[in-house]
């Protein structure tokens, strides 16, 4: 049943029919074992990928770097829940490496960031140092590119 | 002096018949946001280990012919495969040859065997150049017409009755473009069987080989008993590795044809695509979890179609190989032409009609899921609106 995984991770729009049929099962086995997934927490949600830059919303998004320092007992799991709170943070990883915790935010403007990463991040007891990155321009994301469909060249030879 | 050129050219290329997947593509071509079904060759990108040798090969300066037959070390690595994946024992010296996509091998192996009069049995629908390459040898193709209760296989019967003392060659193209239809270990022995007490040569066209479905694996024919010295196996690269654009296939077959087919490769083509040929070795040596992803996406897209097809109304019996699914679409009350002309008008789906592929594919029409998913579902939804408003009407 991985397959169903990869397939709805390209797509979460397949029906449970759909499956059914590609995957050669039942619509019930299907939806069984979809329920599993979501209690077991292995599938988390069936967002849109939207690529915001051809909207009108203007936000702009920044990958920070934090430097923190472990807890005791609890390692990085108290700061990182207090990080993960803030509802402007898209993604949060620990991370090997030069740096401890990857934020992915999105905000008004550049300044806005600035100001959340110095007025909100940075004052948290245990970080003890920020680098931000703006992004420029997204190319790919979550497996699908952020660009017009190359045109399909396959040409009638018969 | 002015040139008259109708009375130039030679009658028989004149009459050879114009392909008619052709017309429904010009149509196609002119329609903005049309969607295809219709094209016989893979979405795929080429893999990229494939890519990379051709690429490396030409940075080294590897630029030259190969041998006539092909490159040794590629003829080797074919043989190794026809072992490895079909049981087939063939001698990379004097049993094979490298062509120009499978197209070529066909072309040769007709020519090298049709003398004028000789018949060639077609089974029907199939994919479209046997008749032509026969007909310019003055060979007689012999359609048989299959038949959808036999799930598009042809039987020993039909084989039976359709060879004369004039047959030469028996075409026996299977996995099939465009019904997808297979034939089973247990079908091939019963063709074998009536066979065996003849003189004729089988060209099995095995170029969707890698593409089947199901538990069981393809059957070449010449693994059955005494069939391999009557047997020309033709394959290629295009469908089993997506490398459509680097015309690579081959034949292999008894020595003393293949080394006729050589003779008439060497005179018209000289040696296949030296940079194609790099890329196939390691096609051949490292590609077989590759070809099997692929093979598995589209056993997926098959499943899809069989089941909303089927769920429409239009019944698709479950196709074993190719990357083809062939409803029956004569429900409608449309013929496969009409039925095909109207979905591209109104909905601006283009699919094949079946009697693109011979006449006893009236009724039928020939959808290709050499496609995304996404793209699939879209052509779906559209079909599905298309038959709500002519049953409306």
């Amino acid at each position: 049943m991985e397959r169903m995984l990869k397939l709805l991770e390209q797509n979460a729009r397949l029906s449970v029919e759909e499956l059914a049929a590609m995957l050669g099962v039942t619509a019930e086995e299907v939806a069984l074992q979809m329920d599993k997934y979501r209690r077991d927490g292995v599938i988390r949600g069936f967002n849109t990928l939207i690529d915001w830059d051809k909207t009108d919303d203007g936000r702009v998004q920044a990958v920070i770097e934090l430097r923190v320092r472990p807890k005791k007992d609890r390692g990085f799991d108290d700061v990182a829940a207090a990080v993960a709170a803030f509802e402007e943070v898209e993604s949060l990883l620990l991370m090997s490496g030069g740096y401890d915790l990857q934020v992915v935010m999105r905000g008004k403007s550049f300044q806005d960031i600035a100001l959340f990463v110095a007025k909100r991040l940075s004052p948290l007891d245990d970080v003890l140092g920020t680098a931000t990155h703006f992004v420029l321009r997204t190319y790919k994301k979550d497996g699908q590119l952020f660009q017009d469909d190359e045109p399909d060249e396959r040409e009638t030879v018969f | 002096m002015s040139m008259e050129y109708e009375k130039l050219i030679s009658p028989l290329a004149a009459q050879m018949r114009p392909s008619g997947i052709r017309k429904f593509f010009d149509i196609a071509a002119e329609m903005e946001e049309c969607i295809s079904l219709s094209v016989g060759e893979p979405d795929f990108k080429t893999p990229w280990a494939i890519r990379d040798a051709a690429i490396n090969s030409l940075q080294r300066g590897r630029t030259r012919y190969t041998a006539n037959a092909g490159m040794k070390e590629l003829r080797t690595q074919i043989a190794a495969y026809m072992d490895r994946r079909f049981g087939l024992s063939y001698d990379p010296a004097s049993e094979m040859l490298v062509t120009v996509g499978g197209s070529e091998a066909i072309d040769l192996a007709i020519r090298a065997l049709v003398c004028p009069g000789d018949e060639v049995i077609i089974p029907e629908p199939c994919f479209v150049c046997y008749d032509p390459i026969t007909t310019l040898t003055g060979g007689v193709p012999v359609p048989v017409p299959l038949k959808a209760e036999n799930g598009f296989k042809l039987t020993a019967e039909e084989l039976k009755a359709a060879i004369t003392p004039r047959t030469k060659l028996l075409v026996l193209p299977f996995p099939c473009n465009p019904t997808g239809a297979v034939m089973e270990k247990q079908d091939l022995e019963a063709l074998a069987e009536v066979l065996r007490d003849t003189n004729v040569v089988v060209l099995s066209d095995e170029i969707y080989a890698e593409l089947t479905y199901g538990a069981r694996r393809h059957v070449s024919i010449a693994s059955l008993p005494g069939m391999a010295e009557r047997t020309i196996v033709v394959n290629g690269f295009s469908k089993t590795y997506a490398m459509t654009g680097w015309r690579l296939g081959y034949a292999c077959g008894p020595a003393p044809i293949i080394k006729v087919m050589l003779k008439l490769h060497q005179n018209c083509i000289m040696s296949a695509p030296t940079t194609s040929q790099y890329g196939a070795i390691v096609a051949l040596r490292d590609c077989d979890d590759q070809i099997e992803q692929m093979r598995q996406e589209y056993d997926m897209r098959r499943r899809l179609l069989v089941r909303e097809f089927n769920n429409m109304g239009l019944a698709c019996f479950e196709p074993g190989g190719a990357f083809y699914v062939f409803p029956y679409v004569g429900g409608t009350g449309l013929s496969s032409d009409e039925f095909c002309q109207q979905l591209l008008r109104r909905k601006h789906v283009a699919i094949v009609p079946g009697t693109a592929f011979g006449a006893s594919g009236e009724g039928y029409a020939r959808v290709s899921y050499a496609y995304s998913v996404a793209h699939l579902q879209e052509a779906l939804s559209r079909i599905r609106e298309f038959l709500w408003e002519l049953r409306g009407c």
